[in-house]
């Protein structure tokens, strides 16, 4: 049995872009593609943000796929990029040809801004409160690649299900809507209480008008869209920004940081987050560990012109209040 | 003190999610604009989805009447 047996040769002849060199699997992961464990052969990930794609381009990617791939089979990986399996080396350079020529791009690994995930969002799902693809592509657009000390991972979440789990992220973001009450309309039809799930609306006894208590709230908007009078408003949408989760071996839930951060400020806080990382963090360590050795009131105070009134010390002191 | 008249009734008791809302809205499409269909719902997961799937229709939830588990709403079909 030589399962567990690695392959440790790492560099091999290969012809690239037309050019004889010598390939560094090391190198060659950075760029999306991974050794496997079967000689020559590699796994190619592609770059899809948010985990869309149009038709055209699918029918083109399940072309190469199937023309390359050794087994004929792709996987849809965890963190919704498409890996084309068990493609020989030696072929990298015309499939990397009919991927460009098609407009895909070669996802990447290692120390920079990864792919950004996200899930539906409001588009079409019918809890999503914020525009999570759009976000997803901007960010794919304007940061990955970006070098950073460690990997760094950003996904945007539509609602507080939270499917692309930014608990897990080193930069998440997760949609929330702020409710309001207006007195006038309800008619204590008692269905707001019914329709939350966190226990933040009772009823009154005597009238049925929602009693709201902000402190369980976790802003989803249940209560509003579940109101038949339109007594319950939607106030304010934004994000909900948590720093410093991880998966892996050891994983960590990140800390939410600020509440209602709008849309246009998503860039600023991606920007300034990073721009912190680089200046406090150090080569091969997670954001989670760089808040945990240089401390969150740090980053939060680096943040201030960013967050402004919307930092969070965190859900414990969110009850203290 | 029941001031509307309902066209129809259906009683979804005991009718799972997404069953209860796909009936009441065949029960709609079989109705004209401005009539009144009344349904029965189980409270729970029932009260917390199919309200809000009515108005995403572009129906308009006229009355609401809690009785011990389930509630009683009156429907009035949109355009
Ligand atoms: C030959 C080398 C490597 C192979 C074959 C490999 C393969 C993979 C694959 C297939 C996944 C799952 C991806 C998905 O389903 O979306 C994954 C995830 C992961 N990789 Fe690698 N990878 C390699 C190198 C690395 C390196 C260099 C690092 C760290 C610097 C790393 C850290 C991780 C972690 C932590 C995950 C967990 C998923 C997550 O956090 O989202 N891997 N890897
Ligand atoms: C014995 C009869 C039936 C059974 C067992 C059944 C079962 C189901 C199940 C399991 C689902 C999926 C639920 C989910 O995804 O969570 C579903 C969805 C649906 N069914 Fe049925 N169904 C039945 C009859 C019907 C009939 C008669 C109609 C229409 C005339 C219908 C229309 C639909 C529609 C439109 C959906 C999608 C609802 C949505 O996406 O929200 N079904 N049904
Ligand atoms: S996080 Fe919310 S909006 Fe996004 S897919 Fe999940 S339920 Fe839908
Ligand atoms: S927003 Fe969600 S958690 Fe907050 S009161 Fe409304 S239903 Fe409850
Ligand atoms: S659902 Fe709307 S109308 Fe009914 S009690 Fe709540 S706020 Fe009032």
């Amino acid at each position: 049995m030589d399962r567990f047996i690695e392959d440790k040769t790492t560099k091999v002849p290969v012809k690239l872009e037309g050019q004889e060199k010598k390939l560094d699997f090391m190198e060659l992961k950075t760029g999306g593609f991974i050794k496997q464990r079967q000689k020559d052969l590699f796994a190619v990930r592609l770059r899809c943000p948010g985990g869309r794609m149009s038709t055209d381009k699918l029918v083109e990617v399940a072309r190469i796929a199937h023309r390359y791939s050794k087994k004929s089979v792709v996987h849809f990986s965890f963190r919704q990029s498409l890996e084309i399996l068990y493609v020989d080396y030696k072929d990298f350079d015309a499939m990397i040809g009919e991927i460009t020529k098609i407009g895909m791009k070669v996802a990447s690994c290692g120390p920079r801004v990864r792919v950004p995930t996200a899930c539906g969002g409001c588009e079409y799902n019918p809890n999503g409160l914020t525009d999570t693809q759009g976000l997803a592509d901007m960010v794919d657009k304007k940061y990955f690649g970006t070098p950073t000390h460690h990997k760094f991972k950003i996904s945007f979440s539509g609602c507080p299900i939270d499917c692309a789990r930014t608990r897990e992220m080193d930069l998440g973001f997760q949609g929330v809507v702020e409710p309001e009450w207006d007195e006038p309309p309800c008619t204590g039809c008692t269905i707001c209480s019914e329709a939350c799930k966190e226990d933040a609306i009772q009823s009154d006894p005597d009238t049925g008008k929602p009693i709201y208590d902000a402190k369980k709230c976790i802003w989803c908007g249940d209560c509003i869209r579940a109101c038949p009078t339109g007594a319950w408003r939607a106030k304010r949408y934004g994000h909900l920004v948590r720093l410093g989760g991880k998966h892996g071996r050891h994983p960590v839930e990140a800390r939410e940081v600020a509440l209602f951060v709008p849309d246009e400020k998503v860039p600023a806080v991606i920007e300034r987050t990073i721009e912190w990382y680089l200046a406090n963090g150090i080569r091969g360590e997670r954001v989670a560990k760089t808040i945990v050795r240089v401390g969150l009131d740090n980053y939060l105070k680096f943040m201030e012109p960013v967050f402004e009134g919307s930092a969070l010390v965190g859900r414990a002191e969110k009850e203290a209040v | 003190m029941s001031a509307l008249k309902a066209d129809a009734v259906l009683d979804l008791r005991g009718v799972l999610c997404p069953m209860n809302f796909v009936k009441a809205k065949l029960k709609l499409e079989g109705m004209d604009s401005g009539q009144v269909l009344e349904i029965v719902l189980d409270s729970g997961e029932p009260i917390q989805n199919v309200p809000k799937s009515i108005k995403e229709e572009g129906h308009r939830i006229v009355e609401v009447k809690k009785e011990d588990d389930h509630f009683r709403l009156k429907i009035e079909k949109g355009q």
